[in-house]
């Protein structure tokens, strides 16, 4: 991998000699059953080169047909961003040779996208709000997959020969682009962290992209350029492609605007290019030049008809849309009464929905952020997966919670029953029966227990006997102990000052 | 039985319905005649002899079974080389295709497939359909079975010499500019392009997707109608496709009469560039339709003299991004040139070696007529043009119900004589051009020898569209009337083809 050479300013500096602008394109990957203009599976991780009909290789005499359901997402994804939806629009053609592209043009829209002129709101985690305007969303077809084999870069210049796999060409696109933004200052890498969260929560909650960064489903461009503060022209931009993860967005935009300080610190211009992002070493590096004339030799697809949308069809999917990412969240955390703090835990820990679904099941607010804030989360963070991919339901968490209301297990059994449960040894109930895992309620052999612990630790004895009531903790323990965990602390507790005659 | 592939489809039809002739008898019978004279036509790229035969067994088998069969079942038929076919190679008449076959059907071929007629091989083409003449194709060119010197027209000249030649008795044929009409015209053959979408296009390699259109070549109106009829009608494959029913085109074609009507004469297409003896055979025709009863109107079009510049400006433009796909990456011809390998000098050298000149020539017109800067001057004006003829054809069909003009200027031109001049080819579709430009549909029939040359004379009538019935309608009465003077088909006064394997 190329290590970079480049010149950086602290990110400090930076900010106090220039005034960054952000621009993004991101790429949003539909989860349509079939492609944007085949019908070849919409699929990840097949075997190469399956998920192809004639359509999709580009083969000679083929002709696309526009998929309706990815119409209909796309015109979702502008409804939840605000925008305005085209009565009519059409398809271009968007020339350039390259292998991944089976007929060497990407059937895009040019003039006319579906969706233009939205804007959304989004909040950095201390709560400050920045309104990023959408300047268009457009559907377009995902190109094939290379893999450059040989060669020191992983790329297609010095490969000694490279794979294709079309398996992903012409699964349907949607690009949203967003007009400049201006006036963020040091939050920039913040907003644009915040800003691709935000696009990825909004099409996931749709329901139209599984949304997930790591599989490509949602891709970033990020596009920044640096002015001096009060100069109302933009600097030359940059665009680093393809930045694939949250932190990474953060991260290449922070690098980039301390690249481009440097550079202009050194009285050299910004060249306007592509920038590629490496995780590894966490900087760019030069890609392609980029013009504005990039000559692409559009037109509007001629084997495609317009996409005529209309008023009744729009109001119906509008009326159909869930409610938005961040109004849900506003309306749960009054609901659950939790403070901003435990909230924001509980979003980054990607754990509300879950909460929402236990609650629904029937426990309480608080009941169910412990579960899903304490001992689920901390088996996720074991096991290296989300805490919903547990397989823990809210029915189970719901079951727990009535075995431990009801006495019969106490918080620490509890996690043994959960145990037994995950590894299928039956219900909640059930467990608590094979494993032998109920509380001990018989006092008999507690006051055993209770009195085995008063004569290991008479010293404790004598001073709760002489009032020192808070003592009792200690004797307490060691029943615990003796019992592994099976008795009822309270009960213990009442049957130990009962024991010595001490009022509790 | 040696005149068998000398009857009309709708003849052979109706002998094999019953089973006077067999499928096989007929296929085999036009196998012999692609043996005997194709060596001097090279009409045909590859022949289907054992495919064929097996569909007409299969047909025979069905019709002795007492299975109910379509009317055309077991009629052969030629398919241009510019639709795919399973089981057959498909080469756009290109090199960069040679070799290669498709593993799906157009929807065309699966059509003729379910009407269980046998396909006898694919016609020679101008390489992507490019070209007048046939002389652009990169397997040889065709010869006029009039007149072996001389071009059968393009760039469908394979299908037409093919049936001119007694070779099929129906063809099929691809229409951007006139490769069907024009070389109708100059074998003495009938050729239609129907309604843009009437056809689906699915599996007709594209050259120009807004102009590009199948249709029939035969060598009677009625049974162009035939054809049209299994061939026409609405394909999910086609999103330009249209939703109507294919109509009632033999009915059309049968019930042939024309008193009443109104044939608008193009005022545009005639006169000047246009030869004498197809202007004298053109207003023959007219008399006889006058007199049996039709309207004869003048009508003006006069934005169709931008027709052929805006032609050659969005079809290239459309072929420039269409050929793309040519590029050695996952089909066809791959030519790795000496040196490092790199993608872009495997495309440069696999297009350089694939392509003949005109195709080149189409792709860089097109490249920079679309190029940034000049798209609005170029492409963006010639669709405005296209409106306008457009507007010209609608204000015609207001004072006409079906226009008329000869279907190309002269007769057919010399092998040779053209090719190093590419405007003076271009100039041939003067006429037919404008169809395509408008979607609307059109017909070729012959129309007589011009005194000059005693070579065939194209008539082409024009309807609006979706009413390709009436060119069927007016087809069949100007066809019988000129069939009365000749005293039989024109096709019986062409020379006999000297066998030249």
């Amino acid at each position: 991998m190329t290590a970079a050479t480049d010149e950086i300013l602290s990110f400090e500096e930076a900010m106090e000699k220039y005034d960054p602008v952000l621009g993004f394109e991101v790429h949003v990957e539909l989860n349509t059953r079939t492609k944007m203009f085949s019908s070849a599976p919409n699929a990840f991780g097949d075997v190469p080169n399956t998920n192809v009909t004639p359509v999709d290789l580009g083969l000679p005499g083929v002709l696309p047909v526009v998929n309706g359901v990815a119409v209909e997402s796309a015109i979702k994804i502008g409804l939840a961003l605000n925008c305005k939806i085209a009565e009519k629009c059409y398809f271009a053609r968007k020339n350039y040779f390259y292998p991944d592209t089976p007929k060497n043009f990407q059937t895009s829209q040019f003039e006319d996208p579906i969706a233009y002129d939205g804007s959304i709101d989004i909040e950095l985690a201390d709560g400050t709000v920045f309104t990023v305007e959408i300047e268009r969303a457009h559907m377009e077809e995902d190109a094939g997959k290379l893999t450059h084999m040989g060669g020191a870069t992983g790329r297609i210049q010095g490969a000694d020969f490279s794979l294709v796999d079309y398996n992903r060409a012409g699964v349907p696109l949607i690009e949203i682009v967003t007009k400049p933004i201006e006036g963020v200052g040091s939050r920039a890498p913040e907003l644009a962290k915040a800003y691709v969260a935000a696009i990825r929560e909004i099409v996931k909650n749709l329901g139209v992209s599984d949304a997930r960064m790591e599989r490509g489903n949602v891709r970033c461009d990020a596009n920044v350029s640096l002015r001096p503060y009060g100069q109302e022209k933009f600097g030359t931009r940059t665009e680093t492609k393809n930045v694939n993860s949250l932190r990474a967005v953060e991260h290449a935009v922070r690098y980039e605007i301390q690249r481009h300080a440097a550079v202009l610190d050194s009285g050299t211009p910004i060249q306007q290019e592509t920038r590629h992002w490496h995780e590894d070493t966490r900087s760019t590096t030069s890609g392609r030049p980029k013009s504005d004339a990039d000559d692409y030799r559009y037109f509007p697809e001629p084997d495609l008809v317009p996409v005529v949308t209309n008023h009744a069809w729009i109001e119906k999917l509008r009326a159909e849309l869930p409610e938005p990412p961040a109004e849900r969240r506003k309306r749960l955390q009054a609901d659950w009464g939790y403070s901003d703090a435990e909230f924001r835990d509980v979003v980054n820990a990607g754990v509300m929905s879950s909460i929402e679904d236990t609650i629904a099941a029937g426990v309480s607010a608080a009941v169910a952020r412990k579960w899903w804030m304490g001992e689920i989360s901390r088996r996720a963070k074991l096991a290296d997966l989300e805490p919903a991919e547990l397989g823990v339901t809210p029915e189970l968490i719901v079951e727990l919670n009535v075995l431990i209301e009801s006495g019969k297990i106490n918080d620490k059994l509890s996690r043994d029953v959960l145990d037994g449960v995950l590894a299928g040894e039956g219900t909640p109930a059930e467990v608590v029966e094979k494993r032998g895992l109920a509380v001990v309620s018989d006092d008999g052999p507690l006051l055993e227990a209770i009195d085995g612990a008063l004569a290991a630790q008479p010293d404790v004895a004598a001073k709760i006997r002489g009032g020192k009531v808070q003592a009792v903790g200690a004797i307490v323990g060691g029943v615990m102990k003796a019992t592994r965990g099976q008795a009822d602390a309270g009960r213990v507790r009442e049957l130990i000052l009962q024991r010595l005659g001490v009022e509790g | 039985m040696t005149d068998l592939i000398h009857l009309s489809a709708h003849s052979l039809a109706q002998k094999l319905a019953s089973k006077e002739v067999s499928a096989v008898e007929a296929t085999q019978a036009y196998l012999d005649r692609i043996d005997a004279v194709d060596g001097a036509i090279n009409a045909f790229l590859h022949v289907n002899t054992d495919e064929a035969l097996l569909v007409a067994a299969e047909v025979d088998k069905a019709r002795s079974d007492g299975d109910t069969l379509h009317p055309l079942a077991g009629v052969p038929i030629a398919v241009k080389d510019l639709i795919v076919t399973k089981g057959q190679p498909t080469t756009a008449g290109s090199k960069i295709l040679e070799g290669w076959q498709s593993p799906y059907d157009a929807t065309v071929v699966k059509k003729l497939r379910a009407a269980k007629m046998p396909i006898l091989g694919k016609t020679n083409l101008d390489e992507f359909a490019m070209g007048s003449s046939t002389e652009h194709s990169a397997y040889g060119p065709t010869r006029n079975p009039w007149d072996l010197d001389r071009i059968p027209g393009g760039s469908g000249g394979g299908s037409a010499a093919a049936v001119a030649a007694f070779e099929a008795p129906l063809a099929l044929g691809t229409d951007t500019g006139g490769s069907i009409r024009q070389p109708g015209a100059v074998t003495g053959t009938v050729g239609v392009k129907p309604t843009y979408g009437g056809v689906s296009r699915y599996g007709a390699i594209a050259m120009a997707s807004s102009l590009d259109q199948i249709g029939p070549v035969s060598r009677t109106v009625l049974d162009s109608a035939l054809l049209h009829e299994v061939i026409g009608g609405h394909d999910p494959h086609d999103s330009t496709s249209l939703t109507d029913p294919v109509g009632a085109l033999v009915e059309a074609a049968r019930m042939g009469q024309v008193e009443g009507m109104r044939i608008g004469v193009i005022k545009e297409l005639q006169g000047e560039g246009y030869q004498a003896g197809v202007l004298t055979r053109f207003s023959e025709s007219l008399e006889l339709l006058r007199s049996a009863g039709a309207e004869v109107v003048e009508v003006s079009c006069p934005n169709f003299r931008y027709a052929l510049g805006a032609y050659y400006l969005i079809m290239p433009s459309e072929a420039s991004s269409n050929l793309a796909k040519y590029d050695g990456v996952r089909f066809g011809l791959r030519v790795v040139p000496e040196g490092t390998p790199t993608i872009e000098r495997v495309m440069g050298a696999t297009r350089a070696a694939g392509f003949g000149d005109e195709v080149k020539r189409r792709i860089i017109l097109g490249t920079y007529a679309l190029s940034a800067g000049y798209y609005d001057a170029y492409y963006g004006s010639a669709q405005k043009v296209r409106t306008l003829i457009q507007r010209d054809f609608a204000a015609a069909f207001e004072q006409a119900d079906v226009l008329i003009s000869p279907t190309a200027p002269t007769t057919a031109f010399k092998l040779g004589e053209k090719i190093d001049d590419p405007l003076a080819m271009y100039l041939n579709d003067v006429a037919t051009i404008p169809a395509n430009m408008a979607g609307i549909p059109g017909l070729s029939l012959p129309g007589g020898l011009a005194d000059e040359d005693g070579l065939p004379v194209g008539i082409q009538l024009l309807a609006p569209a979706r009413k390709d019935a009436r060119l069927y309608r007016v087809g069949a009465v100007l066809e019988a009337l000129l069939e009365e003077t000749w005293g039989g088909p024109l096709l019986a006064k062409a020379p006999e083809i000297a066998g030249r394997k």
